[in-house]
């Protein structure tokens, strides 16, 4: 669908012309599930967790022990590979569902978790915490959201370098040593609060503190292997979840007050959704983001009927997202138009329209 | 200068959950703790303001439904980021089967 191609194309800074205001919390849609039922949806429990969590550990650790005795020999390829997925992809989205709080009943649990996730995968804990905040209150809000993976128009490089994470995973290095140094930038100023700002250079000091002793351990060892254990697979092994994560909200509206329109349920196989921690189910973790991840199936069938359909699998979102955004390279005004898929007895989307004169100052 | 007013019947709120309560252009939220303790605080939370009544009660904790931020909602404290400001709290007493909050 073409939008009034009149305008100047946006400014995704958030210090830019376009952060200006946003919608309010009560102008976001939410399909009404009543209230019994979403009680028990939202409560955490330790045991799914811990099972999920105990999985993911032991392969992790499986895994490591199997790169280590095949080192030096082919069998290291592919045990580096799944290494590499269980470490840096199900880290990823842990360290998301951890820094919802959702995860566990136990609240020092959910804290443990979520402090391991983040060193797997580069990311400060405090930054991200309040960019991700922020991140759910402007879903896709041009100036506002600092997580829109694809702003428009998207370059060519950047679509295949922020899919594989080697872009984003040099990004969240370089975040690193800055916030080591106790510098913010510009637009990092506008989400992370006074009180979080030395604890979040706190954090990045310990994390570059353990990535140095293990490439000082690398030179002692004269061997790669350290470094292929740990923090290297951050580049090599969460290409997985950036693959699947580039299918949340890319391609679709922006600026739109309706989860239902600017982001995307896709139905997975279960290895996908148990490395990628069921955000599949992605219209259902933003509408309600209290469910926990073990509970989002069950949310998706209250909801469905009042949403878009959900995508039947991976490749079908891959084949309308991976068009989308190349148009979006000629056209930056193009996006896919998700309210005609409204089931007819669904809720009309919010006619609200964002604020843009005083943006544009 | 106290204000008692009724806010609601005490069967109204399930144990461990919330309910919400207007008065004129006020908004609050009126607890029901796990020992059937009835408590009052402000509707919206200190961070975004989003009203609360849609949140999750933990025993003594208010969960926000938007960012997940967390109060204590006997005294208000804020006790999990994204929140900072402390939420307000009103004295609340139960008569007859009945919960009054003074609104002051």
């Amino acid at each position: 669908m073409l939008q009034d191609n009149t305008i100047p194309w946006r400014d995704y800074s958030l210090t830019g012309r376009d952060s200006g205001p946003s919608f309010a919390p009560k102008q976001w849609y939410s399909t009404p599930v009543p209230r019994k039922r979403m009680k028990e949806l939202m409560k955490r429990r330790d045991a799914p967790a811990l099972i999920d969590y105990g999985i993911w550990l032991g392969f992790v650790l499986a895994t490591g022990a199997l790169v280590i005795l095949t080192w030096g020999t082919w069998w290291a390829v592919p045990s580096v590979i799944l290494y590499g997925v269980f470490y840096g992809s199900c880290a990823d989205s842990r360290w998301h569902e951890c820094c919802h709080g959702t995860v566990f009943k136990t609240p020092w649990l959910n804290t443990a978790a979520y402090q391991l996730a983040s060193f797997m995968s580069l990311k400060n804990p405090y930054l991200w915490r309040w960019s991700h905040t922020r991140h759910h209150t402007d879903t896709v809000i041009v100036g506002k959201d600092p997580e829109i993976a694809f702003p428009r128009p998207p370059h060519p490089l950047n679509i295949l370098w922020n899919m594989l994470h080697l872009q984003s995973g040099w990004n969240e290095l370089k975040k690193m040593f800055w916030l080591s140094a106790g510098r913010l930038t510009k637009d990092q100023k506008t989400f992370l609060i006074e009180a979080d700002r030395s604890k979040a250079f706190l954090a990045s000091r310990v994390h570059l503190a353990i990535l140095a002793m293990t490439f000082a351990l690398a030179m002692v060892l004269q061997s790669w292997l350290p470094i292929v254990l740990i923090g290297g697979p951050t580049f090599y092994g969460s290409w997985l979840h950036h693959l699947l994560a580039s299918l949340q909200h890319a391609g679709l509206a922006e600026d739109v007050p309706d989860h239902r329109l600017n982001s995307r349920t896709v139905y997975m196989n279960w290895f996908f959704r148990f490395v990628y921690s069921n955000m599949n189910y992605h219209v259902e973790h933003h509408m309600y983001p209290m469910v926990p991840f073990y509970n989002l199936p069950a949310l998706h069938e209250e909801i469905k009927v009042d949403c878009p359909p959900a995508y039947a699998g991976t490749m079908t979102a891959f084949r309308e997202m991976l068009p989308a955004i190349l148009i979006q390279r000629r056209d930056p005004f193009y996006f896919v138009d998700r309210k005609p898929l409204l089931p007819k007895d669904a809720n009309p989307s919010p006619e609200y329209t964002r604020p843009t004169a005083i943006a544009a100052e | 200068m106290t204000n008692w007013t009724r806010a609601c019947a005490c069967d109204d709120i399930e144990t461990e959950d919330l309910i919400r309560y207007d008065n004129g252009d006020r908004t609050f939220a009126i607890y029901r703790s796990p020992e059937d303790e009835f408590y009052c605080t402000d509707g919206l939370c200190t961070h975004e303001e989003v009203h609360l009544e849609d949140g999750l009660v933990i025993d003594h904790l208010i969960e926000c439904p938007m960012h997940n931020g967390q109060f204590d909602y006997r005294t208000g404290e804020a006790k999990r980021s994204p929140v900072c400001v402390n939420l307000k709290t009103y004295p609340v007493k139960v008569e007859d089967g009945d919960v009054f909050i003074d609104i002051g």
